[in-house]
């Protein structure tokens, strides 16, 4: 059964996409997979409204204190196996926030983090490659 | 001069005005006068408010008004100190919306005590992961080297 | 219904909306189907910018202000170095201030195309939202032709601009407005004809005049309930009074004005950069600031949400004693209180979202019933897109011509 579903998630995986204190730049470019020119939609990539149909977490931001309880709620939701892909480099390592009062992530910290695709903001051929390996991987 | 300056120190002689440049002007006035002062620049000359500004300096808690005259171009920054040991002023909040926000935030990230504002809760911070009398604006704020631990 | 038979319901939207970008919420109070109260619950962005600031040089902080927000990523870094120029009372070269114009009209551009898509995905258009993002692509491959990225393009720094414009990207630059410009008009005949568009946000999410000045709201949101400020005219930096162009105002405050007012002012950003690019004098882009003393300096400009304002004071050494930021969508939100007051739930999402909110620029919705929820953000959107749908049923005879942009 756990691999039918790896197959499916391989195939057409249905993805989430959290923001935590992010500036949305990297939230605007996944956004961006969607109108025509990228179009991911094609390779079977789905953005889904709800945590409970992801098989994968696009997660952008460095996470604030505020918002922290919150992406661990969405992470408790989401059907596991998934895979959790950091896009943007406050996701990977908190980038210029690191001296923040606020700013207490990069999400490996709680979270299993699978693929990082780092970049301010990692432009949209880099975000389809990041994730094209990181399902190639599983 | 500008017609509302003159005005303003025919009405509140005891303020000090710093004129940086034709379109910058800083003016020092008593704590007490605050709150004449917003509702002159305000109500009676139009002005709008941009926003404030906290500073934690060594002669007190500096706090800035910065009010727009939009048909000029030209921005009013009214200064008032509170002592470091009583930083409170009068809200503006309690007649001007404009200013609930900030003053909220000034609250919260300085210490500010804004007396008279009808829900002086944090705006920003966590409501679970903060303590009180954490003020990271403050110039003692001795936490800068924790992210670095964490 | 007796009043004690009333129940106080609160709806809030957020944090995760996916199609509200940002994470804030709103939490709506309504009894029945109308809104009677908002709390807004911002932070969830907050990281801090005021707190990193000063430990940066100035050379430093321009990078910081940028990712305060992706989408309005040249107005901050320009306000700031506005405000690091007039505390050290130097003025950029002329070519500079032209070229500061430029960029910061294609992001105006760019922006607005943004936010007309999304108020299309809110009422149910999605035809409109991809068009809109379609053609957006061509300004932000304009800004890789110049600065070398699509977003966070670097292009202020103190004493004048990083990227200079050369004469052989003018054609390509002028080539893409002139096909924006094309599908912008398309744009707006389609959404300001359409009987059903315009009977969904006529009327609606109304911020009077007097509402708009006692929060001291800016920008579109400002300038669509009647009130004529623009920092670009009022204050003038750059090269905007340099080149002829018109402030947009409209008196009716409801979310149609908003979006009028955002199309028209994307053909105003075009005429402002083509008047830039015939006017663009040679020279240097950048000049040098040996030092900034002590003092303070302001330094604001309009992004495509309104105006943003930096302050800044100095002791003399390189790095700021204070910045202060303040966004526009500060503003804007706050009065969001007053807006969606007397609206319906279904109209609560389209209103909260009519003042383009850029929530990581100010720090960043759902209907609770007995303290449970009622409608998540999802099912708020739905009941969005039905009352399009029940409009455009009612309006369907009264159509002249078959085309929809569903």
């Amino acid at each position: 059964m756990r691999d039918l579903r790896l197959w499916g998630l391989k195939k057409s995986p249905w993805v989430y996409h959290v923001a935590a204190a992010s500036c949305n730049n990297c939230d605007i470019e996944i956004l961006e997979l969607l109108p025509p020119r990228y179009d991911v939609e094609r390779f079977g990539v789905v953005l889904v409204g709800s945590p409970r149909h992801a098989d994968a977490l696009l997660v952008t931001g460095v996470i604030n204190r505020k918002s922290l309880p919150r992406v661990l709620e969405v992470y408790e939701q989401t059907p596991k196996p998934c895979l959790v892909v950091a896009v943007g480099s406050c996701a990977c390592n908190n980038h210029i926030f690191r001296n923040s009062y606020n700013a207490v992530g990069p999400y490996d910290k709680y979270i299993p983090v699978h693929a990082y695709i780092p970049g301010c903001p990692p432009k949209p051929e880099a975000m389809i490659l990041g994730l094209v390996k990181a399902l190639s991987k599983l | 001069m500008n017609v509302s300056l003159k005005l303003l120190l025919e009405r509140f002689p005891q303020s000090e005005v710093f004129e940086k440049n034709p379109r910058r002007l800083y003016i020092k006035i008593p704590r007490a006068d605050l709150t004449a002062v917003a509702k002159f620049l305000h109500i009676e000359q139009g002005m709008r408010l941009s926003i404030c500004t906290g500073i934690d300096t060594r002669e007190g808690f500096e706090i800035l008004y910065h009010f727009s005259e939009d048909k000029s171009g030209v921005i009013y920054t009214i200064k008032v100190l509170a002592p470091k040991d009583e930083p409170k002023v009068e809200s503006l909040g309690t007649w001007f919306p404009a200013a609930l926000w900030i003053e909220r935030e000034m609250h919260e990230l300085l210490g500010i005590d804004f007396i008279g504002h009808p829900n002086l809760i944090p705006l920003l911070t966590s409501d679970t992961d903060w303590e009180p009398d954490r003020y990271p604006l403050r110039r003692d704020y001795e936490q800068r080297n924790e992210a670095h631990e964490r | 219904m007796s009043d004690e038979h009333k129940i106080r319901r609160i709806v809030p939207i957020g944090p995760y909306h996916p199609l509200q970008e940002e994470p804030e919420f709103f939490k709506l109070i309504v009894e029945g189907e109308k809104v009677v109260d908002l709390e807004i619950h911002i932070g969830y962005n907050h990281r801090g910018h005021e707190f990193i600031s000063p430990e940066l040089t100035y050379e430093q902080v321009p990078f910081l202000v940028e990712r305060i927000c992706g989408i309005c990523s040249n107005s901050h870094p320009l306000a700031c170095v506005l405000a690091i120029e007039d505390c050290a009372g130097i003025k950029p070269p002329p070519r500079a201030n032209y070229i500061r114009s430029i960029i910061h009209e294609l992001e105006r551009i760019h922006s607005h195309l943004l936010w007309v898509g999304l108020a299309g995905h809110f009422i149910g258009y999605n035809t409109v939202w991809m068009w809109a993002w379609r053609y957006r692509e061509h300004i932000l491959q304009v800004f890789e032709m110049i600065t070398g990225n699509r977003n966070h393009y670097a292009a202020n720094k103190p004493g004048g601009v990083r990227w200079d414009i050369k004469p052989e990207q003018i054609p390509e630059i002028e080539a893409a407005l002139d096909l924006v410009e094309k599908k912008t008009m398309m744009l707006t005949k389609a959404v300001l004809d359409d009987p059903v568009i315009r009977a969904r946000l006529e009327g609606v999410g109304i911020l009077t005049k007097e509402q708009a000045i006692a929060w001291s709201v800016v920008g579109p949101t400002a300038r669509a309930s009647g009130v004529d400020i623009d920092v670009r005219r009022d204050d003038p930096h750059a090269a905007y009074d340099l080149v002829p162009w018109n402030v947009i105002v409209l008196p009716e405050g409801d979310v149609f004005a908003k979006a009028k007012v955002r199309l028209l002012e994307i053909f105003e950003s075009i005429k402002i950069i083509r008047g830039c690019l015939n006017n663009l004098p040679d020279g240097p882009i950048d000049t040098r600031i040996d030092e900034v003393p002590p003092g303070e300096g302001i330094g604001r400009t309009e992004a495509p949400r309104g105006e943003v304002f930096h302050y800044i004071r100095s002791d003399g050494s390189n790095r700021p004693l204070r910045h202060k930021i303040r966004a526009p969508s500060y503003m804007n939100i706050a009065s969001n209180v007053v807006a969606v007051k007397g609206g319906s739930i279904a109209d609560a999402a389209l209103t909260l979202a009519a003042v383009d909110p850029c929530y990581c620029c100010t720090e960043r919705m759902a209907a609770f019933e007995d303290g449970r929820m009622k409608y998540s953000s999802k099912e708020l959107l739905r009941l969005s897109w039905e009352k399009t749908e029940k409009l455009r049923e009612r309006l369907r005879p009264k159509h002249q011509t078959g085309q929809s942009y569903r």
